[in-house]
């Protein structure tokens, strides 16, 4: 018709048939919110969720679906381009076969599916564009007690935005470095607290090999057996993701995304920030060591 | 009152300062006029200044290369700031029915103090409680100010499920709590107050160095203001506190 712009469509729609074991919608956080007591949040694995996004050429912190241990199966109602990086759940689109870490072309109608992991434990999709949830307080990143929705569930629709820019071709090969993903050493500092641990204590958090117990989320990974400890709870103090405690009963805590903004305990270890993204990619029985850095 | 403050390292890209390890409002005081000189030279590299009740957190964007230069750029942030800044700060009067329906464990501190249930609560609502920070969840209240003879150890083994707005005692310390959570302290009554909105700019009242006074309140009362505050036009009642 002659004098009307034609506008195109600027959203389309992934319909949710299956959610799979926990998936969330993450960018990479809330930041400037914790003077209330609001936690992080955000991609558990930066580097994966980064290397999707990137792929795409997408801001790196643009919202992903952050799938954990078994991924959901999506409908897309447009076309589109994703990528997908972290964990390996065996992507299918339409029954064949998807690679990880490479822009893939999505056809309006498309089945995406993904199974249990075969590596790693938290795999990420990105759009082209990204999700385009609803955000609050700066962040489209979900979390039990601040956003009302905080799981992705079946039936659900989540909205992405369109865009046909892309070209595939334009698409460069891309290095992956996925040994993060594998490796078994989390490379820490000092904690506040270290220091007030006994030499046998530190010799202990450092030379001992530690298993993931089946007690971890998005707010902790909490470490199986205990250490001898007679320190004290501290006065509440500043915690940041990655921070080692040790409680009174010898357990260690490491706390992640998701976490309290202050704590009590003893905060013996923080973990360097790459280190976030490998303990986030381990489950239950994982073993695991710590390597200690210098500033 | 200016404290000798320490400086130590915590992860790639944060400064902790502490402060000496005890719990006082003068060092409260010193801390936040700390945080306001540093914030108020706008350091573009320092993303968020995180305070507890001896410390504070300071945040950066990336690694600190340069840590020693750092510490010596805060520390002289300090010292440059002379005029204290103004802190006006507010008395919030939080009405708590304090009856059994509510605080299912006020009987047991009762027995535990030797004290009457109304002695107990009489104790509780009389003081007037300093914010010291916010923090274990989204809008809890770190108070200080409790009496002495209602200090309670914390439960040794932890409720799963503790109400929305129930006011617990656990050691040394009480405090409202602003969600549904498990803990391990006291429940003695129920606020039926928000202390925790995120869909507003702002999503606490109540910031550091704010006063609060519990007021004693009916059931039927709890019933009405919640209802209020449900619907989103309870009118909270404070008043310009002068320390």
């Amino acid at each position: 018709m002659p004098g009307f712009i034609n506008w195109k469509v600027r959203c389309g729609m992934v319909e949710v048939l299956k959610a799979g074991f926990y998936t969330t919608i993450q960018d990479f956080g809330r930041f400037g919110f914790q003077r209330y007591g609001v936690p992080y949040s955000g991609v558990m694995d930066r580097y994966a969720a980064g290397f999707a996004n990137s792929i795409l050429g997408n801001k790196v912190d643009a919202a992903v679906l952050e799938m954990t241990m078994t991924g959901a199966t999506l409908r897309f109602d447009c076309d589109t381009v994703i990528s997908i990086a972290g964990a390996d759940m065996l992507p299918h689109r339409n029954e064949k076969s998807l690679p990880l870490y490479k822009a893939v072309k999505i056809n309006k109608g498309d089945v995406l599916s993904f199974g249990k992991c075969i590596t790693g434990f938290r795999c990420y999709l990105a759009v082209l564009g990204g999700f385009k949830t609803q955000g609050l307080m700066h962040s489209q990143s979900m979390c039990k007690g601040i956003t009302d929705v905080f799981f992705i569930s079946k039936n659900q629709t989540l909205e992405i935005g369109i865009n046909n820019s892309f070209s595939i071709t334009k698409s460069a090969y891309v290095k992956v470095k996925i040994d993060y993903i594998n490796t078994s050493n989390l490379n820490v500092f000092k904690g506040p607290e270290f220091d007030y641990l006994s030499k046998s204590q530190q010799e202990f958090l450092l030379k001992n090999q530690f298993v993931i117990s089946k007690e971890h989320n998005r707010m902790a990974y909490q470490l199986e057996g205990v250490m001898e400890n007679q320190l004290k709870p501290i006065i509440t103090s500043a915690v940041l993701p990655g921070t080692v405690q040790l409680t009174p009963s010898g357990t260690l805590i490491v706390l992640m995304r998701d976490c309290q903004t202050t704590g009590g305990y003893p905060r013996v270890l923080q973990l360097a920030d790459a280190s976030i993204n490998t303990l986030s990619q381990k489950f239950t029985g994982e073993p695991i060591h710590f390597t200690l850095s210098e500033f | 009152m200016t404290f000798n403050v320490t400086y130590k390292r915590f992860g790639e890209r944060a400064i902790l300062v502490e402060w000496p390890a005890t719990i006082d409002e003068i060092i409260l005081k010193d801390i936040l006029r700390y945080k306001a000189s540093v914030e108020s030279k706008n350091i573009e590299s320092i993303v968020e200044i995180k305070l507890a009740y001896n410390s504070l957190l300071i945040i950066y964007t990336s690694f600190c290369r340069n840590y020693e230069n750092e510490v010596k750029r805060l520390e002289s942030c300090r010292h440059s700031t002379k005029s204290k800044p103004d802190i006006v700060s507010t008395l919030w009067k939080i009405p708590v029915c304090y009856d059994a329906v509510f605080g299912v464990d006020l009987e047991t501190i009762s027995k535990e103090k030797k004290l009457s249930t109304d002695a107990v609560i009489a104790r509780h609502s009389e003081a007037i409680y300093t914010v010291y920070f916010i923090g274990f969840l989204p809008g809890f209240l770190y108070l200080g100010g409790l009496d002495e003879a209602l200090f309670t150890p914390r439960k040794a083994t932890p409720r799963l499920q503790i109400e929305k707005g129930a006011v617990a005692i656990g050691g040394n310390q009480t405090g409202v709590y602003p969600m549904v959570s498990p803990g391990g302290w006291h429940v003695i009554g129920n606020a039926p107050i928000n202390f925790f909105n995120p869909k507003q700019d702002i999503p606490c009242f109540a910031k550091p160095l704010d006063r609060i006074k519990f007021v004693p309140i009916s059931i039927s009362k709890h019933k009405d203001i919640k209802m209020l505050v449900d619907a989103g036009v309870y009118q909270l009642e404070s008043e310009v506190w002068h320390g």
